[in-house]
């Protein structure tokens, strides 16, 4: 449902701003890096402004800090009503290595509502661009969750209950796997 | 005089040829050496959670649910594909992947579980496990981190408080 409500309302262009909430400037850089004309975004109608009033979509890197996490909240308010937000990064995505100090609150989602994730510390150009395409609808995510569970012991399994002597010796009993 | 430059200026930029990468329609292959998403192997995984100890951004979560099962997990949320994992792996059971697309709206699709079958002693049969949980998280194998909240928890801290310590979210937004 998200996703066609994506395609119906920003069937056109994309407006994006970019917001920074203490990250290391590593994703801004590759943020940046996208507008360039290697990785020409524009050709999406993707455009960068620098107010959230005008704007679609917030590029959110960098953790949630104690110190603008407030600020963060009222771009967030700012921007008129369909409107999503991107996590860029580590940080955005989960806290980064810093998710445990007294400054970091953790993953922006804590503060505003994320509706897609793009990790990487920082993500290469090409992952945002994925990213803003799985957004978009161009292509289907690739990612799934994945559990795995050993149910047999891949080596046999001894007790020293079974363990009896046979003259020089010593011979296991119940010797098969588990 | 300017038409002219104009002019020339179209010419050279037609000279230069065009830059833009195709990328969602074409694949981009990426350089020699790069570190993308770490794929854990069940099958070599022995369980030693060496990569939990060192993981810098404590993504690895090691519950030991009883003697023989122990549950591995990875949240690739805030992990910086540094790489320690794999190399202190003795069983070269991490490779890192080149796998960098991994754009997703559910940030639960990241995570891997391995739930391992771990082998009790061959020579005394016996578990290695203390009596009391306090003496069980001085042993250096044991782990509990907090799989629900997805918490990786200091081992002094492990059973006495389960809860976060202050709900930091609500003071700072009021």
């Amino acid at each position: 449902m998200l996703k066609n409500l994506c395609q119906k309302m920003f069937g056109r262009s994309l407006w994006v701003y970019h917001a920074n909430s203490g990250g290391c400037n590593g994703c801004d850089i590759e943020v940046l890096n996208v507008l360039t004309p290697y990785y020409d975004v524009e050709r999406f109608g993707i455009k960068l402004v620098g107010s959230p009033r005008h704007a679609d979509v917030m590029l959110c890197q960098g953790p949630a800090m104690r110190s603008t996490a407030r600020a963060l909240r009222a771009a967030y308010d700012a921007m008129p009503a369909p409107k999503l937000v991107f996590a860029i990064g580590g940080c955005a995505c989960g806290g980064g290595i810093w998710h445990d100090t007294y400054a970091v609150l953790g993953p922006v989602e804590k503060v505003v509502p994320v509706n897609y994730y793009i990790p990487g510390c920082p993500p290469r150009p090409e992952a945002i661009i994925y990213g803003v395409a799985v957004a978009v609808g161009l292509v289907d995510k690739k990612v799934a969750p994945v559990e795995f569970k050993q149910m047999k012991l891949p080596f046999p399994s001894y007790h020293p209950e079974d363990l009896r002597g046979h003259g020089e010796m010593v011979v296991y009993e119940k010797a098969e796997k588990i | 005089m300017s038409m002219v430059s104009k002019w020339k200026e179209a010419l050279v930029g037609l000279r230069a040829g065009r830059v833009t990468l195709d990328y969602p329609a074409q694949p981009r292959p990426t350089p020699e050496g790069f570190r993308g998403r770490p794929i854990f192997d069940a099958q070599k995984c022995i369980g030693c959670a060496g990569c939990a100890n060192n993981c810098p951004a404590r993504e690895i979560l090691v519950f030991d649910v009883c003697q023989e099962v122990r549950i591995l997990q990875y949240l690739g949320r805030r992990c910086t594909y540094c790489g320690r994992c794999a190399d202190v792996c003795p069983e070269k059971a991490i490779t890192m992947s080149r796998d960098f697309e991994t754009a997703t709206d559910k940030i639960g699709d990241l995570e891997q579980k391995l739930e391992l079958f771990m082998s009790t002693c061959q020579r005394c049969g016996r578990c290695f496990k203390e009596g009391s949980p306090l003496d069980q998280l001085k042993l250096k194998g044991y782990r509990f981190d907090d799989l629900a909240n997805e918490r990786w928890i200091f081992r002094s801290r492990a059973y006495l408080e389960s809860e976060p310590v202050v709900d930091d979210i609500k003071i700072e937004l009021d």
